[in-house]
């Protein structure tokens, strides 16, 4: 009677669970057809393709460093919130990212780790950051036209390319800022006046929006000055005088630079920093961990204030009268006896991680997925795209046979908690 | 494992698994009924036969088809009009299946669980022989054949073709050798079309003086890099060591490949011409390497992207015009001849039936073509569709080029290869590329790379 209540069961679990495992270790033995026996040559595939081991390596980086820190937070959050008036609200607001598909958390934290500082919230803020403590430059990206005076100087910037003598004036011209990018009090350009006493000159854009150069070399009527732009004169290697162009592009040299060359220093044309490469090879990992943690941070929180829920007050008083401060009833009293809940913890979380997906395939943009790669996105890749079942299925096996022994001391734990 | 305390929970989620498996069962097995009766009433009403338009087609009411294709968003809705309309003159009810990429392996799945689509939209030739080596294929039949000859240059038919038996119809084909352009930016800067390589490098040149980075390149997807190179290699090289380089006949680390990634440099490796830098690029995929171009005002992030005609559908979601805001130029000769690249989707019959073959002659047919043709962002190989059919200029002018070029046009040829090397995300020739953008100076490694892919994916 009891076989007859247990076969439905049974017969599902067979079918759903023990049938496809057994046909995935099967198949992992076949070639790629599913035509011949292989042996063990998808197993050796699995430890000697350099995909694979990326993806193995990745794997270990995910579990070692996604539970704990999901998990330290997590206790974090329940220990405050215990304490704060608006606790439940925060708490809520924590768990929200829970409520949200792993697909749509992928797709928003593709956004926030956007390369353009315009549109990526980690890049604005970073980069946010850092301006407030080194300005970018006025004139990024501008550079000798045609037929230029000027080249570029060793070490950045651009020197004229012949010597620089008072009584006549010297052009500067550059191409290649953003009409937006000029500074605001930009005017138009002007031809500097001789002046036999001194080295006088104009440094200014010089291209006409429509007409491209216009006059090379010459001032046109449109053209703006590069209003601020930092001249300096170089003598043997040494700096002799330094001056910044008018609004008007102009700029007046003492006569101490008189047979000197004209440079415009790199920090005229510094590139405005754009930011960290979120979603390069090197932070791609890292990056991808980050929005894992922002989503099950909040599951870590929810069971840990459960468990905090369960703790006897009294002992936690106890120790206060004793004179325990409250990182000493945190260190000594709370996390000891939070321990059975903050191990369950941690192990779910090292399942859901080492069987990561969705987060990697949908963040990593094509060209650094591979740097980014896990084993399960590489058994998909190599089921569903490379047309490879057998390693897939290999790798499959693998999987299974590490969530083992997490999942072994899982059911363990629960089997004594349930004694207890 | 989540709720420690709940002892109930495995038996209430085994009920549930239950529940859902009992309604999964009810759903599979009614889909096995509906299939039963495919070859039930075939000649139901096939009696009067539809007269409205040029081509002609059975009656099938009562018959139920599945198309299966990759496309998403504006295409695919437009493809499910061609496919309302056949379902008008025909009463043969018919599915739109989405699938992803690459498709053949979508189609293999289907096709081990039993239930492949009557038609799939093939997007490569080596597709449709690997469908073919794998028996899926079914041949195309009379009527369908004959609507295809009536319609097509012997180009287009040719690569439908494996073992001189035709199996694909080519419904659609995109023309990748294109170079899209912001109007103002080129007006702002004083820039005309160039017809050459050269004139191309000095229009950029001449671009990027005016504070506009020339090239928005999309380089998170590896096949808008293998196009770039296509087009100059075929330019420079000549057809013949296309076709070769193609099947594998000679080596990536040939002269030819160096000086393509050589001319390549030109563009990839000089400082500021690709917007973002390398990196940037690399994250930028192919919508936004578009998007990125005209939006911005006079400011947009690059002045030139290259792509293929269907780059309109993301120019008109980034609100510009085509033909005013978004200019477009061919692709200029980087050799003696400017090259035609060309890509398409094929239909291919995989259930055989006569409602299958009946829907093969109408995607064959120029009424079909027109009707997407009309809606925008489509280029039909069909060389009986009027050219006022296309709803603007520039689509006109692309698909004149494309149906001009006659049979001189090359296929894409990473959509020749094989799927390992040619189309995976991540790997063979994608990845080599996407190394190349980022280090554009390595034209020896690149070539070591590409050659070792290619050689284990082509297996000589």
């Amino acid at each position: 009677m009891a076989a007859l209540f247990l076969l439905p069961a049974l017969v599902l679990l067979g079918a759903l669970v023990v049938y496809p495992i057994g046909y995935s270790v099967v198949r992992s033995f076949y070639d790629q057809s599913g035509g011949g026996f292989a042996g063990f040559d998808n197993y050796e595939a699995l430890f000697t393709d350099d995909g694979i081991r990326t993806a193995l390596k990745n794997n270990v980086i995910w579990v070692v460093f996604a539970p704990t820190v999901a998990t330290a937070l997590g206790l974090i959050f329940a220990v405050l919130t215990e304490r704060v008036r608006w606790g439940t609200a925060f708490k809520l607001v924590v768990f929200m990212p829970m409520a949200i598909s792993m697909l749509a958390a992928g797709i928003i934290f593709r956004l926030v780790y956007d390369q353009d500082p315009d549109k990526g919230v980690a890049n604005a803020v970073w980069v946010g950051v850092h301006d407030t403590f080194a300005q970018a430059s006025a004139f990024p990206k501008a550079h000798p036209g045609r037929e230029s005076p000027l080249e570029a100087a060793p070490g950045g910037g651009f020197i004229t390319k012949a010597t620089v003598s008072a009584g006549t004036p010297v052009v500067l011209p550059l191409v290649g800022v953003a009409p937006d990018q000029m500074p605001d009090d930009a005017k138009a350009a002007v031809q500097a006046k001789a002046d036999p006493d001194s080295i006088t000159g104009t440094t200014w854009q010089d291209f006409t929006r429509g007409k491209g150069v216009g006059t090379l070399g010459g001032v046109d009527a449109s053209e703006l000055g590069y209003a601020g732009m930092k001249i300096e004169a170089v003598k043997d290697g040494k700096v002799v005088a330094s001056t910044k162009a008018a609004d008007d592009g102009t700029f007046t040299l003492p006569a101490a630079a008189e047979g000197a060359r004209l440079k415009l220093p790199a920090d005229n044309f510094k590139e405005p920093y754009n930011g960290l490469d979120w979603l390069g090879p090197s932070l791609v990992t890292p990056s991808i961990i980050g929005s894992y943690i922002w989503m099950w941070a909040g599951f870590a929180m929810v069971l840990i204030a459960a468990g905090l829920a369960g703790i006897p007050r009294d002992l936690l008083e106890a120790a206060r009268v004793d004179g325990a401060n409250e990182w000493q009833v945190f260190r000594k009293v709370t996390v000891p006896l939070l321990a059975p809940v903050l191990a369950v913890v941690t192990v779910t979380l090292m399942i859901n991680v080492l069987k990561i997906f969705d987060l990697v395939f949908i963040i990593a943009p094509g060209s650094s997925q591979d740097d980014a790669n896990v084993l399960a996105l590489e058994l998909y890749r190599k089921g569903f795209s490379e047309d490879q079942p057998g390693v897939a299925s290999a790798i499959s096996v693998f999987l299974l046979l590490l969530v083992i022994p997490v999942m072994w001391f899982n059911i363990r734990r629960l089997r004594r908690e349930g004694r207890r | 494992m989540r709720s420690t305390s709940s002892k109930n929970r495995t038996g209430r989620a085994a009920r549930a698994a239950a529940a859902v498996l009992a309604g999964a069962l009810a759903l599979s097995l009614t889909a096995c009924g509906g299939d039963g009766d495919d070859d039930g009433d075939e000649q139901g009403g096939s009696g009067n036969e539809e007269t409205a338009g040029a081509v002609t087609l059975p009656k099938l009411n009562g018959e139920s088809l599945e198309v299966a294709a990759v496309w998403s968003g504006a295409e695919q809705e437009n493809f499910k009009k061609v496919l309302a309309e056949f379902e008008k003159r025909t009463g043969a009810k018919v599915t739109f299946v989405p699938a992803q990429d690459p498709i053949i392996n979508f189609l293999g799945s289907k096709v081990a669980g039993g239930q492949p689509p009557d038609i799939a939209m093939l997007p490569q030739p080596g597709a449709i022989k690997q469908a073919v080596d794998k028996k899926w294929a079914k041949p195309l039949g009379a009527d369908a054949i004959k609507e295809l000859q009536e319609n097509y240059s012997q180009g287009w038919q040719d690569i439908g073709k494996v073992d001189n038996k035709q199996y694909g119809v080519y419904y659609k084909a995109a023309n990748k050798s294109l170079i899209w352009y912001n109007a103002k930016v080129f007006e702002n800067a004083g820039a005309s079309e160039p017809k050459t390589w050269d004139e191309l490098l000095s229009t950029a040149q001449t671009v990027y003086d005016s504070g506009v980075t020339p090239f928005s390149v999309g380089g998170a997807e590896g096949w808008t890099l293998t196009d770039w190179f296509e087009n100059i290699y075929l330019s420079q090289a000549g057809p013949e060591k296309y076709d070769q380089l193609a099947k594998h006949e000679i080596k990536w680390t040939d002269p030819s490949v160096k000086d393509a990634l050589t001319a390549l440099a030109q563009v990839w490796g000089k400082k500021d011409y690709v917007a973002g830098g390398a990196t940037g690029a690399l994250q930028t995929d192919f919508p936004a390497s578009v998007t990125q171009t005209f939006t911005g005002g006079d400011q947009p992030k690059a002045g030139m992207v290259y792509e293929g005609d269907f780059a309109q559908v993301n120019i008109v979601q980034a609100k510009a015009k085509v033909g005013t805001d978004a200019k477009v130029f061919p692709f200029p000769a980087v050799g003696d001849t400017a090259p035609v690249v060309s890509g398409g989707d094929a239909a291919v019959i995989l259930q055989d039936s006569k409602a299958a073959q009946a829907l093969a002659t109408w995607l064959a047919s120029p009424d079909a073509a027109t009707i997407q043709a009309k809606l925008g962002g489509y280029l039909s190989p069909n060389k009986n569709v009027d050219n006022s059919a296309y709803p603007n200029e520039v689509q006109q002018k692309i698909a004149k080029a494309l149906i001009d070029s006659g049979d001189d046009f090359r296929f894409d040829m990473s959509d020749q290869a094989p799927q390992a090397f040619g189309g995976t995300p991540g790997k063979g020739e994608w990845k080599a590329l996407q190394d190349f953008l980022k280090n554009p100076t390595d034209i020896a490694g690149t070539q070591r790379k590409l050659e070792a892919d290619a050689a284990a994916a082509y297996g000589n």
